[in-house]
């Protein structure tokens, strides 16, 4: 299962990269989130997914999954959420002012003349 | 008193929080800014006398004993840190009155600063390593609103740019840290430490090693991951850049100080040795960078990149000595950098222009200026007895003694390199033909220096005080070699 897991992550940071190399800024900002995602099923993962109850004291089980990532993957979501928030309107304020969202035309060198 | 070690993070955390009920009345944003930040200047130097006197504090929250809870831990370095931090951001906010303007103050400027020393402060008492990690996002998201703060074009588009980066490399930290907690099995530093130690750092240890170098040199602009930070840094207004320069690279440099002496010093012949590549090379690009310009903010900026790599030499060589010069060096540059920006935030007002070749002459009307200007840029390029000299001192003595001379002669040149950069812009913008200008009032500009000279005056005692200082940092140093000490402090029975 881990292995699986393994590589499907691997294929996200593949289509991540893909995207954030690209020219527009909305295929960037999906990149990021595609990133986002690969991390956060990446600590799933790295704790073993190994079978066991939901972490909760009344399911009286055995064995219950490791609840530490989660509480790690929750903080890091909601952090994510939080940053792509704040980039997606940045990405609209940059399209209203600047007129473009081609990053080749978002270049300058302040202080190179 | 236990819960000491707490406040500088509480105090801005809650005057934050006052703050944004009061965003449109500027006057009363300014008083609560400055008192609330004298506070937590007066809490952080009692933190650094309390540890000076008693020793590594560690607070464990919730009362959870040490693995199992987030413990903060403030040792001497973290406690300097914290204190430098905070005099820093209490200078920036009073010279902020004056130069950020209106618009700004009025939508939350103040707040956000809290936010960044909150997140900084955080960053740098946190004893564990998720925790670490939500420090330097509360302080990353501050830095991408005062980035964009205003909305100018080059913020903006500067901004897209600086956010992008570190997103990516949050998420590698995160990744990182995932891969960590698989080997380990613990988030808690001194737990780390430990279970690192019993394992004897195999190949994963390694790579893990090398990835933390990625995620921390990307925050702290070493080489080859430097190259947003001369864009980015150049778009947001000088207090901002002030408090950037000063302080958000170095809590790159501080991280890998930690996880370099703490965790990953059992197999020093490959990370340390990459560390020290990349520092010197760090050294070389950044002293390109700062001869290269005319432009006085990109001089300074490119000043910075040369610092880090400083610093990261020092801690690579592994060397008792060395660390003790590179703390100090550490604490030194946060000083003089945040002092620098400033002072040509007022050249920059005055003249309205950050070409230096269109400066000039400004030691007529304003020599209280250029003379500071002077003693801070021979105290950046380590002029004894000014406070950059110590710290190189050491950090030479350390490397000649474990046989590192590439890299003490690269040191050596690049002082000079970096006195030719400072000093190109005291000749030409503040020495040279006087020029007419049409900026600021003079009283305007005589508030804005002398909160400026403060920072310089402060580097100058700090290099006139250094052996009265020498214990503080001995006590500092004493944690990187030995890691054991800081373990016993955090996991006591």
């Amino acid at each position: 299962m881990e292995l699986l897991m393994a590589i499907v992550i691997g294929i996200l940071f593949t289509c991540a990269v893909y995207l954030m190399l690209s020219k527009s800024l909305l295929r960037i900002i999906i990149g990021t989130a595609v990133l986002s995602h690969g991390a956060h099923l990446l600590i799933l993962t790295v704790s073993s997914l190994k079978k066991g109850a939901p972490p909760l004291l009344g399911q009286h089980a055995e064995s219950y999954v490791d609840p530490l990532p989660q509480a790690l993957i929750l903080t890091a979501i909601v952090i994510s959420f939080g940053v792509t928030a704040f980039f997606l309107v940045l990405a609209y304020r940059a399209y209203q002012e600047l007129g473009t969202d081609n990053m080749d035309q978002l270049r300058g060198n302040e202080g190179n003349d | 008193m236990i819960n000491l070690l707490i406040l500088p993070i509480l105090i801005p955390l809650i005057t934050a929080t006052i703050l944004m009920f009061f965003s449109k009345q500027v006057k009363t944003q300014r008083t609560i800014a400055a008192v609330s930040t004298i506070g937590t200047v007066i809490a952080s130097v009692i933190l650094v006398i309390t540890v000076s006197k008693e020793g590594i504090q560690t607070l464990n929250l919730g009362s959870w004993t040490a693995p199992f809870g987030i413990t903060l831990v403030s040792d001497m370095l973290s406690a300097l840190l914290v204190l430098t931090t905070s005099i820093i951001t209490l200078l920036v906010v009073l010279y902020s009155f004056k130069s950020i303007g209106r618009d700004r103050e009025r939508f939350y400027y103040y707040p956000v600063v809290q936010f960044l020393l909150v997140g900084v402060n955080g960053a740098f008492t946190t004893g564990d390593i998720f925790n670490l990690f939500v420090f330097f996002e509360v302080m990353l998201m501050s830095s991408y609103v005062l980035i964009v703060l205003g909305g100018t074009k080059v913020q903006l588009r500067e901004g897209i740019k600086y956010i992008l980066v570190n997103v990516i490399s949050s998420a590698l930290f995160v990744i990182t840290v995932a891969y960590l907690y698989s080997v380990v099995g613990t988030l808690n530093m001194a737990d780390i430490s430990q279970k690192i130690a019993s394992v004897g750092q195999p190949g994963i240890l390694t790579a893990i090693a090398i990835l933390f170098l990625i995620v921390f040199g990307l925050k702290g602009a070493i080489f080859p991951l430097y190259f947003w930070l001369p864009g980015s840094y150049y778009a947001p207004p000088t207090p901002i850049l002030a408090l950037f320069g000063a302080l958000l690279t170095k809590v790159g440099v501080y991280s890998i100080i930690r996880t370099y002496t703490l965790f990953f010093y059992h197999d020093p012949g490959f990370t340390h040795e990459m560390l020290g590549i990349l520092a010197i090379l760090t050294i070389v690009v950044g002293c390109v960078g700062a001869i290269g310009f005319w432009d006085v903010k990109k001089i300074i900026i490119y000043n910075i990149v040369i610092a880090v790599g400083v610093i990261l030499f020092g801690i690579s060589t592994m060397n008792g000595e060395a660390m003790e010069g590179s703390i100090y060096y550490l604490i030194h540059d946060m000083l003089i950098k945040a002092a620098l920006f400033l002072l040509i935030g007022v050249m920059i007002s005055i003249t309205g222009t950050t070409d230096v070749r269109k400066m000039g002459g400004l030691i007529k009307e304003y020599p209280w200026l250029g003379w500071t200007f002077l003693v801070a840029a021979f105290s950046l390029a380590g002029i004894p007895p000014l406070s950059g000299f110590i710290g190189k001192l050491l950090i030479l003595k350390g490397s000649f003694s474990s046989e590192f001379y590439v890299g003490a002669f690269v040191i050596l040149a690049s002082s000079l390199i970096v006195l030719y950069s400072v000093i190109k812009i005291f000749l030409t913008g503040i020495w040279g033909v006087p020029k007419e200008y049409k900026g600021i009032s003079k009283g305007h500009a005589r508030y804005l220096w002398a909160t400026s000279a403060v920072l310089v005056l402060l580097s100058v005692f700090y290099g006139l005080g250094a052996d009265a200082l020498r214990p503080l940092f001995s006590q500092a140093a004493e944690v990187l070699v030995d890691p054991q000490i800081y373990i016993d402090a955090v996991l006591k029975e």
